[in-house]
């Protein structure tokens, strides 16, 4: 049906298409560090060292973990398995809650402390009216 | 083969068409926006900074899927050697590539009061730059070169280059740690977005895609027109 050149170039772009996916792949696999935003405080707890790098951490702020001081805000964040005290100072934004998703940049003074520089709230995929939520935590 | 993309045949519904589109896409637009803006209810967490995603979410899908059509045409152009699929996939770029710029902007104005950052360098963010200098290099390169096979040639070579950007731009929230969240609507699970956002979503989805539906049948008929003029260049 179709001529011998026509297979050819099907092949051609074949080829190219699978070389690239996999080039992409294996690169991307290698650089997975440094493709993700932010650490887990899990995958802190398994750093063999601190290097003094500026790093994020994500999680979810934990549930009464919230404190103001005069100058200082301090929090915990958790992934359910391990935990990191933030303290940091500065404007927060509005989504930033209790039981909500959180990621924290700055230094790591140890294993359990960041000192944050900046901090961003990460909202989750639902997306719902102020009245469904209501019914929802009724139940 | 391909009959069916005699120009002749094609111009007649080219140069007809896009009135009606026009006329279907304004209809659509205002039901969506009035949807979008007005009878949908507001978000519970994030109030009413949940309707920039009305037009931030459409725009970024119609862009993906323009860039996914463009190099399915644009192979197609290269195995059959068939100059009509690059045109055609040269006349969907430009609307293709306006989406992703509205992609980029509504998220930065979304992500200010929300995350507390116009911009971060996650997966997902910087995947959908990415795409978007493919659609430049892609627009540049019809501008570039006169010569036809070679413009065939270089934008196929860079639409392959592009594609295998678009799944990591859709998978990069499940691949990886990302700021951006992962996606509300789930084929095989339950949505995670409530069927009274998901309406107006559709609608402007549907907006956008007949605003690109109409820019492509314009811009394809002046290649038709042109191609018409030189009546040497045949198809």
């Amino acid at each position: 049906m179709y001529g011998r050149k026509v297979k050819l170039r099907l092949a051609f772009i074949l080829l190219v298409l699978t070389a690239l996916i996999l080039t992409i792949f294996l690169i991307l696999k290698s650089l997975e560090e440094n493709v993700v935003y932010f650490q887990s405080p899990s995958e802190i707890s398994e750093l063999t060292e601190l290097d003094g790098k500026k790093i994020r951490v994500g999680g979810m702020v934990k549930k009464d973990s919230i404190s103001l001081t005069s100058d200082q805000l301090k929090f915990i964040i958790s992934d359910f398995k391990n935990e990191i005290i933030v303290t940091y100072s500065g404007v927060v934004p509005n989504l930033f809650e209790e039981e909500k998703g959180v990621v924290a940049e700055g230094y790591l003074k140890d294993r359990n402390v960041l000192s944050a520089t900046k901090i961003l709230a990460k909202h989750d995929e639902n997306y719902m009216p102020p009245e469904v939520k209501e019914a929802l935590e009724e139940k | 083969m391909f009959k069916i993309l005699e120009p002749n045949k094609i111009f007649q519904i080219t140069s007809k068409a896009p009135k009606y589109v026009l006329f279907l896409f304004i209809i659509v637009l205002t039901v969506g926006l009035s949807e979008a803006l007005i009878f949908s209810p507001e978000d519970y967490k994030q109030s009413d900074a949940v309707r920039i995603m009305y037009v931030h979410v459409p725009a970024a899908w119609i862009s993906l899927s323009i860039f996914s059509s463009i190099t399915l045409l644009s192979i197609c152009g290269y195995i059959f050697k068939n100059k009509n699929f690059f045109l055609m996939a040269k006349s969907l770029a430009p609307s293709g590539f306006i989406f992703n710029i509205i992609a980029l902007v509504t998220g930065a104005i979304w992500g200010k009061p929300t995350w507390g950052t116009w911009w971060a360098w996650d997966a997902r963010i910087t995947s959908m730059l990415i795409l978007a200098l493919f659609y430049g290099m892609y627009l540049l390169a019809w501008r570039i070169y006169e010569d036809r096979d070679q413009v065939f040639k270089i934008s196929t070579l860079i639409t392959v280059f592009g594609i295998i950007n678009v799944p990591i731009v859709k998978f990069s929230v499940d691949w990886w740690n990302t700021l951006h969240q992962p996606a509300s609507i789930n084929i095989l699970t339950k949505n995670a977005i409530h069927s009274s956002m998901l309406l107006p979503l559709i609608i402007m989805t549907a907006a956008f895609a007949l605003f690109s539906l109409l820019i492509f049948l314009m811009k394809y008929n002046t290649e038709l027109i042109k191609i018409k003029n030189k009546g040497l260049d045949r198809l």
